[in-house]
């Protein structure tokens, strides 16, 4: 093969897997290998989990040969955010309040991954607990962006981003919560999928901000991110929140093209902040969906400036309730020397979070605390009603809305650290379909003269999953920016 | 102003464990009095990345309880997190119902010395549980142990209005919203273990007012004899308070059985604030007008309804009715039994005697009775017909309670067959009375009380079996009275 | 909005964070900040707005009342930092 392995995308190594020219212990040590190679450098991993990725591997070929393949990704080994509970494999989080805890249960999501036959090579780096966009706010370490080592790949799921854009992996599971697997796509030439709240299940996965978080993949292809959505979409009954809907063929419609159909370009989403390089990438994007076939329609989101605010009271107002359990007791850090209980949480809590997630358990206190509930956390709740009033009028007039991922791209290591406003700003463009539950995929569409990948952002109605992969598909076919390797290491 | 110028008012609480077979939000049992730890899962011990999902029974007994309250059962209801931290409350929150609860605005009637009363039910709720934190002796010093078996445990919370004007009016109150809970069959009412709790608040104001005073929550009462004194203690203290001109401050307090006070139950942390919010792992719920008037449907016949019914059809006291409606399952038998017994009055009698006192004894109750219906009516009418003495028929209820045998086999094979038979009587009387002639001529020349001596004598003659009646009017008669 | 040592203090009690004084004064300055840029939702007129609390289109499901395994205890308490027996141990709770 003149291709390295590790290059082929999910669906060429499910190929090659199915016609016998590799084995899924091969892919696996093809990966194991790369990660060996760049992951010094890069920095996606928290954990490599070899042996259990091999053993997973091995049983993989065996059922291949006995059984038939269990999925279509049967033997394709993936990566996983640190957020997703592995049955006796550590889970962190990213945070140092969770070293050490080995979950006794699978997320949903993970057995789902497990029984199609996927080996999982380990656990990558985030931001603690999902809070950031950069993964600096990582216990452990930051991660690095494959096509700059001194910018960050983005957050939270920038390990996740990193690591298949670094080909450590052939895809990854990420969260999304305000745009946390499709900014940090964005930074690194990848694809990410947010789905539909509701469409992929949380059990098991470490909740940031209930209402907004999602499951879904990360990978070097529109056509992968559907196949892995297609292992992972699943009504699942222990997630209250999951919605009781089939699964459709993800992939049967993929290659439909985008001819007739109307696209929106919100206007509020090209802001006076944006990069002129990002904007020209996804202007350029834009033409070439008219070209194939689309009509592109000006529609207005008039409440997208608010977005920001209603997010950043919403989240981390949830996020502190869901933050209350690692007090020490059950699992986790707990501090030493302390006297008295009160002294055990603080302490604990105190020394087990950095700065961000203590800055946001503070505003969600703040915001739910008596006498501000009504002014901070119910206005919030709100104006999201607002904001997804503001789609829903949209999808009357347009059957998707296109828009870049991010206004800039990849940014510095420790250029916003200290800065968390500025830092919130680079998310303005993804939360608003948190807020709204939509799903939204970002799909490579250029480079930066300075070599940065640029996203372009596909936002479509509830629960078209599909007709979003779709359109994000139909740019893929005409520029396969995929193919570029970043020059790391 | 003395204590009696001053008017209590007194509104309660109470926690009710419902009788599930699961917790409300995950499949561990409910069951009490596991080894510590052994009815945890990844959910109810709050571990990360766990959902709730809601327990399609407890609605179903939220629902029923609230028909049974006579309130109006929501169409859509709503869960909240309520955010506190200590040991035994694994996620740092408490999923309950806050400001939209599944039902609201019903009333429970209660008998008091002035006759009927209705006291308002404002609200009742869906909660989990929180699981318990022991200091006992296994601890060592400076250390409290968690064990989280109760931790997701159901519970309806059901709070009254601020209706209830003197501490026997609470426990009325208590004691009839237990006898409901336990005919619907969703609490067991038991207070000692913990799965009927109450909580009173108590305030005073001075008679004839109508703006209440600030008000306590009292806490651990877990007996009606508690309720009833720390009821009575916290008044007279908040009587006092006011008199030496103090102020009565909110708080919360608890009961301490040993020294039979209330003693505040403030520390040094700051007040709480629980910081509600909807909980966003559960959707609101909504429960369909079909389940409502279903249950309706299906409601049992309440303690109250029954008890008047006991008094009306049966003809029985009121305080019978009373007892005998106490339970559902002792009302259930007696009502299969009547249709077999020659009269009503003396099932009762037997309801609340005998058989009462061999529940006890056995530490039983009456669905591990091994006798039919249909045994104890001709046990009975065996007592009517003169067949058996009723002392002997105690032991025959007895036999029948153990073993489920036959009334009249009984009787045959322990020879407790009474004797009725006039002539057999007659010689025994005879003979007696030949035998003690000047026990005889004494009682005819005045001493009376040698009556009992005759009796005794016969009945020691006939082995205890002679018919009693029977008996003393052979005697009278050979007596000359 | 300027939010007070006090606030800051306050709110770490409630959320049980033990700060150090730096930390106190650097999220009194952030989280003003923060609050500040927030505070443009004051101008909106949300009066006859429901809010959202939930993105889901699922609702109520319910379970069915029935038992499932719990975990061995050794598991539910293998993650524990300190335990007795088969209890989670903690500094002596005062009421």
């Amino acid at each position: 093969m003149s291709q390295p392995l590790t290059d082929l995308t999910m669906l060429e190594l499910a190929a090659a897997l199915a016609a016998g020219k590799v084995s899924s212990v091969e892919a696996t040590r093809a990966s194991l290998a790369r990660i060996a190679q760049v992951d010094p450098k890069v920095r996606a991993f928290l954990r490599v989990d070899e042996e259990g990725a091999l053993r997973a591997a091995e049983a993989s070929d065996a059922r291949r040969r006995a059984s038939g393949p269990a999925s279509p990704l049967e033997g394709v080994p993936l990566g996983l955010k640190d957020i997703f509970l592995t049955e006796g494999l550590e889970t962190t989080c990213g945070s140092r309040i969770l070293q050490g805890f080995v979950p006794p249960y699978d997320a949903t999501v993970v057995r789902l991954l497990r029984e199609a036959g996927l080996p999982l090579l380990g656990k990558l780096n985030m931001d603690e607990f999902a809070m950031g966009s950069s993964n600096e706010s990582s216990a452990y370490f930051p991660t690095h962006n494959p096509w700059d080592l001194s910018r960050t790949p983005g957050g939270s799921s920038g390990g996740s981003a990193a690591a298949v854009a670094a080909r450590e992996v052939f895809g990854a599971l990420g969260t999304d919560t305000g745009g946390s697997i499709r900014q940090p796509a964005a930074h690194t030439n990848t694809v990410g999928l947010k789905p539909t709240y509701g469409r992929v299940s949380r059990f098991g996965v470490i909740a940031f901000a209930s209402s907004l978080d999602q499951v879904g993949p990360m990978t070097r292809t529109v056509a992968d991110a559907a196949a892995l959505l297609q292992v992972i979409a699943r009504h699942d009954p222990r997630d209250s929140t999951s919605a009781p809907l089939e699964t459709p063929d993800y992939l049967a419609d993929l290659e439909g093209g985008v001819h007739g159909l109307k696209l929106g370009v919100p206007r509020e989403y090209f802001t006076d902040g944006m990069d002129p390089e990002v904007e020209a990438s996804v202007r350029a994007a834009l033409k070439e969906y008219e070209r194939l076939g689309a009509t592109l329609v000006d529609v207005s989101l008039p409440h997208t400036s608010h977005a920001l605010a209603t997010y950043y009271l919403l989240a981390p107002a949830e996020a502190s309730s869901n933050l209350a359990r690692y007090d020490g007791v059950r699992y986790g850090l707990r501090a030493r020397d302390v006297r008295g209980l009160q002294e055990l949480y603080g302490q604990t809590r105190g020394q087990g979070f950095g700065a961000e997630v203590k800055r946001r358990i503070m505003l969600g206190t703040y915001a739910l605390s008596a006498g501000y509930y009504d002014a901070y956390y119910l206005r919030a709740q709100k104006v999201r009603t607002l904001i997804r009033e503001d789609f829903t009028r949209a999808f009357q007039q347009v059957d998707a809305i296109l828009s870049p991922t991010s206004p800039v791209p990849a940014f510095r290591l420790g250029e916003k650290v200290d800065d968390p406003l500025s830092m919130y700003l680079t998310d303005i463009l993804t939360l608003p379909c948190n807020l709204a539950g939509l799903p939204g995929l970002s799909v490579p569409c250029g480079f930066t003269k300075a070599g940065l990948p640029v996203g372009l952002q596909v936002l479509g109605r509830p629960f078209d999953e599909a007709g979003v992969l779709r359109i994000g598909r139909a740019f893929e076919r005409e520029h396969d920016f995929f193919r570029r390797t970043p020059p790391c290491p | 102003m003395p204590l009696s110028d001053f008017q209590p008012v007194i509104g309660l609480e109470v926690h009710a464990q419902l009788l599930t077979h699961s917790k409300i939000f995950c499949g561990c049992s409910t069951a009490f009095g596991a080894e510590p730890n052994h009815h945890t899962c990844p959910v109810c011990l709050g571990l990360p990345g766990v959902l709730p999902v809601l327990n399609q029974r407890v609605v179903e007994f939220a629902v029923r309880t609230g028909l049974a309250l006579e309130c109006t059962v929501k169409g859509t209801s709503v869960w909240s997190r309520k955010n506190y931290f200590y040991p035994d409350l694994p996620k740092g929150y408490q999923i309950t119902q806050y400001d939209q609860p599944i039902c609201e605005w019903g009333r429970l009637v209660i008998d008091t010395p002035a006759g009927e009363k209705v006291v308002r039910v404002r609200r009742i709720h869906m909660e989990e549980d929180a699981g318990k934190s022991v200091h006992d002796a296994t601890a060592s010093a400076g250390q409290s142990l968690v064990d989280l078996n109760r931790a997701g445990v159901p519970l309806l919370e059901i709070v009254s209005e601020p209706d209830l004007r003197d501490s026997d009016e609470a426990v009325e109150y208590l004691k009839s919203l237990r006898d409901v809970l336990m005919y619907l069959g969703v609490n067991d009412g038991n207070l000692e273990e913990g799965s009927f709790r109450c909580d009173a608040n108590v305030s005073v104001m001075p008679k004839g007012s109508t703006v209440y005073g600030q008000r306590c929550e009292l806490k651990n009462l877990n007996s009606f004899r508690f309720l009833k004194q720390a009821i009575e203690y916290e008044v007279a203290r908040q009587v006092d308070v006011l008199e030496s001109g103090g102020k009565v401050l909110q708080e919360t307090r608890l009961w301490d059985v040993n020294k039979g006070v209330t003693r505040s139950m403030r520390s040094k942390e700051e007040a709480h604030d629980y910081r509600y919010f909807p909980e966003p792992d559960l959707p609101p719920l909504h429960v369909a007008d079909a389940l409502i008037e279903e249950t309706r449907g299906a409601l049992p016949e309440l303690p109250r309804a029954k008890r008047q019914r006991f008094m009306s059809q049966y003809g029985l006291p009121a305080y019978d009715a009373k007892l005998l409606t106490a339970e559902r399952p002792l009302a259930d038998f007696f009502e299969a039994c009547a249709p077999h017994a020659p009269d009503a009055k003396k099932l009762s009698n037997w309801f609340l005697g005998e058989l009462s006192r061999l529940l006890k004894e056995e530490g039983t109750t009456v669905s591990s009775v091994r006798f039919t219906p249909t045994q104890l009516g001709e046990l009975l009418g065996a007592v009517e017909q003169g067949t058996v003495s009723i002392n002997a028929a105690k032991d025959v209820l007895g036999e029948m309670f153990r073993t489920g045998a036959a009334p009249a086999n009984i009787i045959a094979s322990k020879g407790l067959a009474q004797v009725s038979d006039v002539g057999a009587v007659e010689a025994v009387v005879d003979e007696v009375l030949a035998k003690s002639a000047s026990e005889v001529e004494k009682y005819r020349a005045g001493k009376k009380n040698l009556y009992g001596f005759f009796v005794g004598q016969v009945m020691k003659a006939m082995k205890g079996k002679g018919n009693p009646t029977l008996v003393n009017e052979l005697l009278k008669k050979k007596l000359g009275d | 909005m300027a939010l007070t040592l006090e606030q800051v203090r306050h709110v770490a009690t409630l959320a049980r964070l033990s700060l150090t004084p730096e930390e106190e004064q650097r999220y009194a300055t952030q989280l003003s900040a923060v609050l500040d840029a927030v505070a443009q939702l004051q101008s909106l007129d949300v009066s006859q707005v429901e809010p959202t609390s939930h993105a889901t289109l699922a609702s109520s499901l319910l379970r069915e009342d029935v038992m499932r395994p719990s975990l061995p205890p050794e598991k539910a308490l293998a993650n524990a930092p300190a335990s007795v027996g088969t209890c989670f141990s903690v500094p002596k709770i005062l009421e």
